[in-house]
């Protein structure tokens, strides 16, 4: 019989934490990369729910992953917005060719 | 008239003609009437002169006038003592004689310009050259000490180089000027090294001092052979001078100058000026340094006379007789005929420069023809010039009547005195033959230029008397050839007031050891003529001299005379009546009319000796500049160059090196960090996750 444990859960979010990252490596679109940091974020709130569940902590665990769900939310309302002044002023939002910092 | 007014109008005369010079040379461009200014100050000087002659031979007749002033004084130096120079004026008889004698002449001689050099392109400083001519002569004239003369003698060499050369686009012209400067420096070397023996031994150039002090003892090294030393070395500068045997060779040259400078060069100035120097020097002048000098003036008469015999250019004919008359007074002076060398000099100074302005008349009617062959048939064109000339040559041939005889005679008598005492024959004989030698060659050539029948018709029918600027000095040069001026009786040149009273022999100065014998005072005077007064005595030298002048008086004069007439009549013979045939006499003796005609091969020895050896060194010393001199200073450079070389090459590659190979490693290093600063964050993110993982791993705790 599958047991799901703690373990399980880890498993689950590091590789979540994973694809995430390289998401945010690999990819060049920036929405792509958003879309790694969402991935990131919610590995990040399996693990907070996963430790609430079997240690002793309460609803705290609970508590911060919805606190993480809205933070989330709002990243990701401002993020895109800022992608999209990106493309009105440079025509992509491929993150490698906005580099007029650099110079 | 007093005895300074006198000498500030001698220092006046000096300076006069240098104010024509600086006027004319500097104005000269601008103005054309600058030469009229130049004439007119000779003319004031010749006037000043002929008052200083006039009061000094008039009042102070056996005083010398003696102004000097303190030029530099050095002081106390060590090593050789006080060293003080002095310039000054003297003015003793022979000195305003010969003034007056040279502004006479050098005034006749501007004048005889005046038409001669008409419409040469460069009048105006042809007549400032005159006139630094003039200058430079005067300073000799009257300088009170040997550095003074030395001074004035190289003027004199410079102005006759500007003169000699004054057409100097001519070739042949620049280089007679050349060779009379150069020649004439070889004789001032050793008469400067003369001044400095005197110098060194005196420490002082004034004449009067040195005198003095060898009339007291004083010799030179204390011997009595280096006096004769100094006196042969002072007597060089006279050979150059005076064009004597050996560096006569540029007096010839020098005749391509304008005529008149010639009449003045070989009349009144340059050339005179040798013998003046040895007549000032006489009293100084040692027994053996007399015979020096009375051996190069016999050697110096009789060679040119025998060149003159077959040259056919006009005033070369003159100019070799030039030189021969100059070794008559040299001769004279070295025989101690004082007095007659002296009046030599100024009987020749009128009689040469009535020549050679005479040749200069036939010159100029002829249109510049020179080749006495071309001419003839002239007396009746030109019946001024030829009279003149005709006067003078009588007096260089020594006709009696003229001055020429009476000095000439003089000279002659002197030397067979001379011979008598000593029995040194062979001057007399020199003098005697000299003599024949030259009515021969003047008469040779008045015959040829005046006589018989014109052999170029063209140039004959064009020519004609020269205008009178030309013929005045002629004829005053050819009346002051005439014995009245100097003695009133024709036979005796003793009775005139020249030689009487003015141009007396000095005291000699040397030690008795060194003398001739003759000039040792056996008067038995217990005071030997030191102060003024007595200066100038009755008796020359000694009693035994003055016998053998006695005796000798007449034998020469027949003699003389003798020759002369001689002379005279073979050049009729030859030329006028044609009995001989100059060409057969030629062709009999052809060795001796080859030597002659030659001029002895004088400068073809020179070039092939002196020349051809400086060129031959130089060539040397060219060698051993390019190859040795120039060979070090290369080496140097060379050395250098490598050394510069192999230092810029450590520069660039060693220290360069290290400093590029650090800018090098720098930019290496920089670039390698340079990759990780990508400005891309997603690198930095991987950046931070590896180096999370490797922290991770590094501080495990588990």
């Amino acid at each position: 019989m599958l047991h799901v444990g703690l373990n399980h859960f880890l498993v689950i979010s590091s590789l979540l934490f994973c694809l995430g990252i390289f998401g945010i490596v690999t990819r060049r679109n920036a929405v792509m990369v958003l879309m790694g940091i969402e991935l990131i974020l919610n590995a990040a709130n399996i693990n907070f729910i996963a430790f609430a569940k079997y240690g002793n902590f309460g609803l705290q665990g609970q508590m911060i992953a919805l606190f993480v769900i809205v933070l989330a939310a709002a990243e990701a309302a401002i993020a895109l917005a800022i992608v999209l002044n990106i493309y009105k002023i440079f025509s992509t939002v491929n993150v490698d060719e906005i580099d007029t910092l650099k110079d | 008239m007093t005895e300074v007014l006198l000498t500030q109008l001698s220092v006046a005369v000096l300076f006069l003609p240098l104010l024509g010079f600086a006027f004319s040379i500097f104005l000269g461009k601008k103005l054309k009437w600058a030469y009229l200014f130049e004439i007119s100050t000779l003319f004031i000087a010749m006037a000043l002169a002929g008052v200083i002659a006039f009061f000094k031979l008039g009042y102070f007749t056996g005083k010398d006038i003696v102004s000097e002033f303190e030029w530099i004084n050095l002081g106390n130096t060590p090593l050789f003592g006080w060293i003080k120079i002095e310039l000054g004026v003297l003015l003793d008889n022979i000195s305003v004689i010969m003034l007056l004698v040279v502004f006479l002449i050098s005034f006749l001689v501007h004048l005889f310009s005046i038409a001669y050099m008409k419409n040469d392109i460069r009048y105006n400083r042809y007549f400032a050259y005159l006139g630094f001519f003039t200058f430079s002569m005067t300073g000799i004239v009257i300088t009170h000490n040997v550095l003074m003369m030395y001074i004035f003698w190289e003027l004199v060499g410079i102005s006759s180089y500007l003169l000699i050369g004054f057409w100097y686009e001519k070739k042949s012209a620049s280089d007679a000027g050349k060779k009379a400067f150069i020649v004439n420096r070889i004789g001032d070397l050793g008469m400067l090294a003369g001044i400095l023996i005197l110098f060194a031994t005196y420490h002082t150039f004034s004449f009067e001092k040195i005198f003095f002090a060898i009339s007291q003892g004083h010799l030179p090294f204390n011997s009595g052979f280096w006096l004769t030393i100094t006196g042969v070395l002072l007597f060089c500068g006279a050979i150059g001078k005076s064009a004597q045997f050996p560096l006569h060779v540029w007096l010839p040259d020098a005749m391509e100058g304008p005529t008149p400078v010639s009449a003045l060069i070989h009349a009144a100035t340059m050339v005179a000026a040798g013998v003046y120097f040895i007549a000032r020097i006489f009293t100084i002048l040692t027994g053996d340094a007399l015979l020096v000098i009375a051996v190069i003036g016999a050697l110096s008469a009789f060679i040119p006379a025998t060149i003159a015999l077959t040259q056919n250019d006009i005033k070369k004919v003159l100019a070799y007789s030039t030189i021969s008359q100059l070794g008559y007074m040299v001769m004279a002076l070295g025989v101690g005929a004082y007095s007659f060398a002296f009046f030599h000099l100024i009987t020749h100074a009128f009689f040469k420069a009535c020549l050679f302005l005479g040749s200069g008349s036939v010159i100029h009617a002829m249109h510049h023809e020179q080749d006495i062959t071309k001419m003839g048939g002239l007396r009746k064109k030109m019946p001024i010039t030829y009279a003149t000339f005709l006067i003078a040559s009588l007096a260089i041939s020594g006709i009696p009547l003229t001055s020429g005889f009476l000095s000439k005679d003089g000279i002659l008598a002197g030397t067979y005195a001379f011979a008598s005492i000593t029995g040194h024959w062979l001057f007399p004989a020199v003098g005697f033959f000299v003599a024949m030698l030259t009515a021969f060659y003047m008469f040779r050539l008045i015959i040829l230029t005046f006589h018989g029948k014109p052999v170029d018709e063209h140039k004959y029918e064009h020519a004609h008397e020269s205008p009178w600027v030309m013929t005045l000095p002629l004829i005053v040069l050819s009346t002051l050839s005439i014995f009245i001026f100097y003695t009133p009786n024709p036979v005796d040149a003793n009775a005139g007031l020249f030689l009487s009273k003015w141009v007396k022999a000095p005291v000699i100065s040397v030690p008795t050891y060194a003398r001739y014998p003759f000039m040792v005072d056996d008067t038995q005077m217990k005071q030997p003529a030191v102060n003024a007064e007595t200066n100038h005595r009755e008796i020359v030298y000694s009693n035994q001299y003055t016998e053998a002048v006695h005796h000798a008086h007449y034998p020469a004069m027949f003699l003389s005379l003798l020759v002369a007439t001689l002379g005279i009549l073979f050049a009729f013979m030859m030329y006028q009546w044609k009995k001989i045939n100059p060409d057969n006499v030629a062709g009999r003796l052809k060795p001796l009319y080859q030597l002659s005609y030659n001029k002895w091969y004088f400068d073809e020895i020179y070039d092939a000796t002196f020349v051809a050896g400086t060129l031959a060194f130089s060539r040397i010393l060219n060698w051993f500049d390019q190859y040795i001199v120039d060979g070090i200073v290369n080496g140097t450079a060379t050395v250098t160059r490598t050394f510069s070389y192999v230092s810029g090459k450590f520069d660039t590659y060693v220290v360069d090196g290290l400093v590029n190979f650090v800018a090098y490693l720098s930019g290496l290093i920089g670039l390698f960090f340079r990759a990780f600063q990508t400005g891309r964050v997603q690198t930095y993110i991987v950046f931070v996750i590896f180096s999370l993982v490797i922290l991770l791993f590094l501080f495990k705790s588990f």
